[in-house]
């Protein structure tokens, strides 16, 4: 039956889910693509700084073997190797191909790509458009799949949630559950496979660097449903954002880059203004720690130091968790020569000028490694429900390297797209035994409950404990005994939740209803990322225990594999096998040559 | 927490210590607009997206009634997609790059949804208008397929430096919204369609379909509605060039205009 004309759904219109489409609709198969936002709108807009590729056009020798190597490495051994291996062969070819959709990337006097250093790796292989590479590769797919849906090969279905999975009675996906996002029907879609591209879930802690709609919602409803989820330990934490009222702005590393000092007053709420506080009062704990760095360790070291000072030390500026970024002490020229783009976003969003004031900055959620489990062929353990980009957690192991992302994203998309329609085209037919009426139901059900809600408490505060205590506890240090804590105040908002107030009870455009939907998905989302925390008694890449310091690969060269257990209404563990068949495991440090 | 219509606090932005925001707000298509207002602490670095998310933790208004939490579009939060345009007092800007104190007047930001798009609710407004009017002058390279062809064409850097400027529309159609001539009447493109023509239209690879996009910007709605008002330009959030960018096409669409004469 649906070897005539395979259908398939991609929820998510960021890089992964766009390049997916792309390969679909070429090989002949039918899309319907799902966003909240319009796809143009997704996240991946976000990205600055590039995206990795082997290119070698700086004479240097870079290879795509080094490539690989550099990842591993940078990755602390955690990611299987089979699937990196083929993203960074494949490297080379997407840039060409990105290139000749009509990316702006930046060029060489003889017109060639012009290739950048990024951190963890010693080669020129970041290529990049101006300051604003993830918007321009966006783009360039965007208008792709735009071209394919004038041709009716793509139907698009923007300001639509995917709610759950459809599966039929022996587990198989056969569709989608969706909600409109005006008038706040759900429908059921019937698809051979479907493939979930929904980025990453930084608003599990609250504010971070990614967008709103990044919370980790639909991946936690497949969870729940079924799908294994993986390495959700893993959380990047970039140590300079720009702390907002509303979200983390990144700050670039280049700010420290050109001689920015990080330091706090030495007394707590040291009531002087920055600027007039003598050097002596001052504390550099960086270079105070660091001689050797000094302000130029690497990012996990940074973030950890600061977390430190202000957690620990409780010497945030103000109370605050935020330390200093200076870089008064450098001339006007300079900075407006070096570092222009990066302080114009610091005066557009936070109103200072960082030339004579120093900015202030604290790490933040920035990136999720861990995601749902997928084989090789990006397909979950549901069959039928394939997975790509940062929903996913194939490519990047313990910590992501900067400008991997945006590659693996697009490299998991087409690998996606075209094994879901081989999959979909040797699938036997459904059996009509009702399950997408009844699927339909339940989630009409959920519904129905949240709307006729009357209890006291409001969904937006409930996000901003969970979001609290994540970041306090399950980002940069982690102790047992937090971790333990945070379970436990993640079980009593869950408890706090059957009593929530949804002040609006409307049937249309209902966003606060939308997001408190999102948030019971967060809530059970965040459990497996603190507990499979607690379970990793070793440190390694971004997860870091101050009582287990070291990498423990006899017991945790693994991957964490989490599934729900719908009964105790809590997730259960398994470790995995890393597959190193090539590389074999070594110690990573960055203080000396690998 | 707000209490009964107090005072308004006039001192100069530094002192401010709350601030008043007004919004507009409509329950749906063609409900009537409504006015509401909410104090809130003015917070440093607060702007106009973050007080709506402190509503949403609160929502009362200021004379003490609750209320719910207001409809917006919004997603980076970094004034790069485009989501959050909306009128804030008048002026039609991004609203998560609109810091509280620096938008204020005397206490009192007004926020309201674009006054040319249709309103879903409250702030958020139907713009695919301008998704449509993108697919008409194909404004994409039209690859010949996905899989390994080698390299792009080369481009000097000042073919990049020309191109990269006019790929950075984030579509927030702020440029129409200011647009006195972007109205039911004229059916007019808007600058940001035109831009995105010209950008491909110079593309070594994207101008095999320059012909086609020169005749969907001709006639009625097309490129002749423009006034040069020069709006579009001073509005865009991204500095775009765009009244180059018109005159540029304006111009193509006029030598195209002749050679049809000629060869039809
Ligand atoms: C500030 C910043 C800078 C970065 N810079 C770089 C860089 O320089 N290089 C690099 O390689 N990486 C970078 N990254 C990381 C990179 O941008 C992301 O990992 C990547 O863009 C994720 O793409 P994606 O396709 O997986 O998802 P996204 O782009 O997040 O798209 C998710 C899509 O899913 C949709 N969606 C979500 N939930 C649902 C649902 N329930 N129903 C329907 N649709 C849904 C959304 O609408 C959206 O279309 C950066 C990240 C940040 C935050
Ligand atoms: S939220 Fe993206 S531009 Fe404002």
């Amino acid at each position: 039956m649906a070897a005539a004309a395979a259908k398939i759904i991609v929820v998510g219109g960021g890089l992964a889910g766009l390049s997916a489409v792309i390969k679909i609709a070429e090989a002949g198969g039918s899309v319907d693509l799902f966003s909240i936002v319009p796809v143009k709108r997704s996240h991946s807009v976000c990205a600055q700084g590039g995206i990795n590729a082997a290119k070698n056009l700086k004479g240097e020798g870079d290879t795509t073997a080094a490539h690989f190597d550099d990842t591993i490495y940078g990755g602390d051994f955690l990611a299987n190797q089979t699937p990196v291996k083929g993203m960074c062969e494949a490297a080379p070819a997407i840039i060409d191909l990105l290139d000749r959709m009509g990316v702006p990337f930046n060029r060489t006097p003889e017109g060639l790509l012009d290739f950048r250093r990024f951190g963890g790796t010693l080669y020129h292989r970041t290529a990049f458009a101006g300051a604003t590479t993830g918007q321009q590769l966006l783009y360039a797919l965007d208008e792709q799949v735009r071209r394919y849906e004038s041709e009716g090969k793509v139907t698009k279905y923007e300001g639509w949630e995917f709610l759950s999975a459809v599966l039929d009675g022996a587990g198989v996906c056969r569709g989608i559950c969706a909600m409109n996002l005006r008038d706040m029907s759900v429908r059921v879609f019937d698809a051979d496979a479907i493939i979930l591209a929904t980025g990453g879930n930084g608003a599990i802690f609250g504010k971070s660097t990614n967008s709103v709609v990044c919370t980790g919602s639909a991946q936690s409803a497949l969870y729940q449903q079924g799908a294994y989820y993986a390495n959700g330990e893993f959380i990047q934490v970039h140590p300079t954002c720009i702390p907002g009222e509303d979200k983390l702005r990144l700050m670039s590393e280049s700010a420290r880059g050109e001689g920015g000092r990080v330091w706090v007053p030495r007394k707590l709420n040291d009531p002087r203004a920055p600027k007039s506080i003598p050097e002596a009062d001052r504390w550099y704990f960086l270079e105070e720690w660091y001689p050797k760095y000094g302000n130029l360790v690497p990012r996990d070291v940074a973030t950890r130091a600061i977390h430190k000072v202000v957690y620990e030390h409780e010497l945030g500026i103000d109370g605050q968790p935020m330390v200093y970024l200076d870089l008064t002490h450098i001339d006007r020229a300079t900075l407006n020569r070096k570092l222009e783009g990066i302080l114009e976003i610091y005066e557009k969003f936070v109103g200072d000028d960082p030339r004579d004031v120093p900015m202030k900055i604290f790490p933040g959620m920035h990136y999720t490694m861990g995601g749902l489990w997928v084989d090789f062929n990006q397909m979950t353990n549901i069959p039928g429900v394939f997975a790509a980009g940062e929903a996913e957690y194939n490519y990047h192991g313990a910590n992501r390297l900067g400008a991997n992302s945006l590659l693996s994203c697009i490299y998991g998309g087409f690998q996606a797209g075209p094994n879901a329609l081989r999959y979909a085209k040797g699938l036997t037919s459904a059996p009509a035994n009702g399950y997408g009426a009844s699927e339909c139901k339940r989630q009409e059900e959920i519904n129905g409950r949240l709307l006729s809600s009357s209890g006291t408490e409001n969904p937006f505060k409930l996000w901003r404990e969970l979001g609290e205590v994540m970041t306090k506890n399950v980002t940069v240090i982690r102790y047992n005994k937090a971790l333990a804590d945070t379970d436990e105040k993640i079980v009593e908002l869950l408890e706090r939740f059957r009593n929530i107030n949804l002040s609006d009870k409307s049937q249309w455009a209902n966003t606060s209803f939308a997001f408190t939907r999102q948030l019971y998905n967060m809530l059970q989302l965040g459990r497996v990322v603190t507990q499979g925390a607690q379970l990793r008694d070793e440190s390694r890449g971004a997860h870091y225990k101050p009582d287990f310091p070291d990498r423990d690969d006899e017991r945790f060269l693994k991957t964490t594999k989490a599934s729900f257990a719908p009964d105790a209404d809590e997730p259960r563990f398994t470790m995995e096998a890393v597959d190193t068949q090539y590389i074999p495991p070594r110690p990573r440090r960055y203080d000396a040559v690998k | 927490m707000a209490t009964t219509t107090a005072p308004l606090d006039t001192r100069s932005p530094a002192k401010l210590k709350t601030v008043r925001i007004e919004i507009k707000r409509q329950a749906s298509p063609d409900a009537e607009p409504r006015w509401e207002k909410f104090d809130l602490p003015l917070r440093t670095g607060m702007n106009a997206i973050s007080a709506m998310m402190e509503i949403a933790a609160n929502p009362v208004t200021a004379d003490g009634r609750e209320t719910t939490p207001i409809a917006y579009d919004a997603n980076c939060l970094e004034e790069v997609c485009g989501s959050c345009a909306m009128r804030i007092n008048g002026k039609a800007r991004m609203a998560c790059s609109a810091l509280i104190d620096k938008v204020q007047e005397n206490g009192v930001v007004r926020l309201e949804p674009l006054s040319k798009m249709p309103v879903v609710r409250d702030l958020s407004v139907d713009r695919s208008v301008l998704f449509e009017n993108l697919k008409r002058v194909k404004a994409w390279v039209p690859l010949d397929g996905s899989y390994d062809l080698g390299s792009g064409p080369r481009i000097t850097p000042q073919q990049q430096e020309e191109a990269y400027p006019l790929s950075r529309c984030i579509s927030c159609t702020i440029c129409m919204e200011v647009c006195p001539q972007f109205n039911e009447e004229t059916g007019f493109v808007g600058a940001a369609t035109i831009a995105q023509a010209k950008l491909f239209n110079e593309h070594p690879t994207g101008r095999v379909l320059k012909e086609e996009r020169l005749h969907a910007l001709m006639g009625d709605g097309g490129i002749q509605e423009c006034g040069y008002a020069q709006n579009c330009v001073n509005a865009c959030p991204k500095m775009l060039p765009l009244t180059k960018a018109i005159s540029d096409v304006s111009r193509d669409v006029m030598i195209q205009a002749v050679k049809d004469v000629f060869t039809r």
